[in-house]
């Protein structure tokens, strides 16, 4: 088998806080391999943020306790140096991120910001090579893209921004942390579809972060499903959402209103909440929530089984 | 009579120095108690103009909304308090809309108590009622905002609103901060209120699949307008709309996607 593009492995990721050890992460281990798309979902604050900040170990994972192994291109990321992590920031592996006007300076224009870092080249040859990455993305009217402040844009606009200035190096892996969810239907549609028509022409890899399941579903390969800081299913995406093992994934799936269901479908939610990462209970974190839970499974902590392709974390064969 | 009727519903801000925008352009509808209507539509069509509108926070331009058959804009100002309290609205950020400094408690006992909704030695009762209808445990009752998940504290707005017996609940986007887990547990609400209550709903909403579950009618708007509106099977299995076909296409729906890509 080749070498994956990324390995992570045994990812734990810890936080002290007013004396108090939190553990976001406890336990993720993922692969990508090149050109390949890959999905992590999870309601909010199970820690798939964190996961993939650690990655280039982006605020706020630079002052975390980080253990465990991530591997790029076999090369271990966890020991080196910032310097060295520079090269593979944003050049090798670029991120977009769920809020483009928070990563946008609001008061530079943007051909300034796209061209931060180029040097010894004139105004008039950064717009021009601004307009030339926007027009890359589609962006309509690139040159006044380039001279405009970001508010001047519209969301899925600066979205599209982002997007260029992540791509402008040619990545191979791109990680897009929920990069449409403050976005409309329509135009959530029209940066993902760009996303995949890109990672289509160049072979970059994705890796994908998000809530909604129906991103996963109609675009990914594999999936990565994080309860409470760890992976509880994984596999193929046609797999997963069609035959999930875990309950969490099953808990997930019925809870999903979907468009063509018939109208009496009853909406299934999961009782309870997320766990804090303060108080992970004993035993399975999911015990507290499943239809399942026994004395068992409240005792004692599942493993990640492995087997034909996918991983689930359960003690029992429900399935 | 009908409960709610708008016609030709129509708002225009007018910014000094820029040409007016029309944010609702001759919106018309109307909703007999029970009724559940979904507006859906992008950012910036002109919803939550048009929830201000109806709560009659929003000076018109331009036809009317009355309700049980007469204006409002008629209204005395004993007759514009009432109407504030037989229709109630919900929001999307929950834990904004209620007060930090306040526990669940106190949030209910003011509410029942500032509109004398029940004499003051039935409060606990009536808010033990209230919890129960949402679906809420009694220990909550000492929680403030800030203690407690989305989803609880939308289920608190919902309790508040339900204290003053409303007709009708207007929602806007009342669970796109939430979780699906937390989602299904509120739409679920929203859809028992109706049947034991037979409260009428109008749910705002830029989510076709959450629409389809709660509402039995629906209007979609863009630019101001409603370009579709019928019964929410109809419309939305069989939309004939272009935006509205549009819109539907553009959802990522778990189902139809696995489906589409022949799993
Ligand atoms: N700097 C920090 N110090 C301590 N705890 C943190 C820090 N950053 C995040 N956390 C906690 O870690 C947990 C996981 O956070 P993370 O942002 O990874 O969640 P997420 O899965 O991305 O959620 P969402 O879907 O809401 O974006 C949360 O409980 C969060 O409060
Ligand atoms: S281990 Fe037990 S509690 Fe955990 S998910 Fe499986 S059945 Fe549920
Ligand atoms: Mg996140």
């Amino acid at each position: 088998m080749s070498k994956p593009l990324l390995e992570i492995n045994n990812l734990r990721i810890r936080f002290t806080r007013d004396g108090k050890i939190l553990t976001p992460v406890r336990s993720v281990s993922l692969r990508v391999s090149d050109g390949e798309r890959v999905a992590i979902v999870g309601e909010s604050g199970c820690g798939k943020s964190l996961t993939a900040m650690s990655i280039t170990r982006l605020s706020p994972t630079d002052m975390a306790m980080v253990d465990g192994e991530i591997l790029w291109r076999g090369q271990p990321l966890l020991g080196i140096s910032q310097r060295e992590l520079q090269k593979i920031r944003g050049r090798q592996i670029s991120y977009v991120f769920q809020d483009p006007t928070a990563s946008l300076n609001p008061v530079m224009r943007v051909y300034r910001q796209v061209t931060e870092t180029m040097q010894g080249v004139d105004k008039a040859e950064k717009i021009r090579h601004t307009a030339d990455i926007l027009a890359k993305v589609g962006l309509p009217d690139p040159m006044r893209a380039a001279l405009a402040y970001p508010c001047e844009l519209s969301g899925g606009q600066q979205q599209r921004v982002m997007m260029s200035m992540a791509l402008a190096a040619n990545p191979e892996l791109l990680v897009a942390d929920e990069p449409t969810t403050a976005l409309d239907v329509t135009t959530q549609k029209q940066v993902l579809d760009l996303m995949d028509r890109l990672a289509d022409e160049r072979g970059m890899a994705l890796l994908l972060i998000t809530h909604n399941l129906g991103l996963v579903a109609g675009r990914m390969e594999r999936v990565y499903v994080m309860y409470a800081g760890e992976i509880v299913e994984s596999g193929p995406v046609s797999e997963v959402l069609t035959s999930p093992r875990h309950p969490y994934t099953r808990g997930l799936l019925a809870a999903v209103p979907l468009l063509d269901a018939p109208p009496d479908r009853p909406l299934q939610d999961i009782p309870g909440t997320v766990p804090s990462p303060d108080a992970w209970p004993e035993g399975c974190v999911f015990a507290p929530r499943c239809p399942y839970a026994d004395d068992h499974c409240r005792q004692c902590h599942p493993e990640l089984r492995c087997g034909n392709n996918r991983e689930c974390r359960c003690h029992k064969e429900i399935f | 009579m009908k409960l709610l009727q708008a016609d030709h519903v129509s708002v225009t801000y007018r910014i000094p120095g820029r040409a007016p925008l029309k944010a609702v352009n001759g919106v018309s509808f109307e909703l007999q108690p029970g009724d559940s209507l979904g507006i859906v539509g992008e950012s910036g069509c002109g919803k939550s103009t048009l929830a201000r509108a109806i709560m009659g926070l929003q000076p018109l331009s331009g036809g009317t909304l009355s309700y049980q058959g007469r204006n409002i804009a008629d209204f005395n100002r004993q007759e514009a308090k009432e109407y504030r309290r037989k229709i109630q609205m919900i929001f999307q950020d929950a834990v904004g809309s209620l007060n930090p400094r306040m526990t669940v408690r106190q949030t209910l006992e003011e509410t029942l108590r500032v509109h004398r909704m029940v004499k003051p030695d039935q409060i606990g009762h009536r808010i033990d009622e209230l919890l129960d209808y949402v679906g809420l445990p009694g220990k909550v009752l000492g929680s403030y905002p800030r203690e407690m998940s989305g989803g609880q504290c939308q289920r608190v707005s919902f309790a508040r609103c339900l204290a003053l017996t409303p007709q009708i609940i207007l929602a806007d986007e009342p669970v796109s901060a939430l979780d699906v887990s937390v989602q299904a547990r509120i739409l679920n609400l929203i859809k028992e209120l109706q049947r034991k209550l037979g409260v009428t709903i109008v749910l705002i909403s830029h989510d076709l699949a959450v629409v389809r579950t709660i509402c039995e009618k629906v209007s979609v708007m863009y630019a101001g307008e409603f370009v579709e509106s019928g019964n929410t099977l109809q419309v939305l299995d069989h939309p004939r709309h272009d935006y509205t076909k549009h819109l539907l296409e553009a959802v990522p729906d778990v189902g139809r996607a696995l489906r589409a890509n022949g799993i």
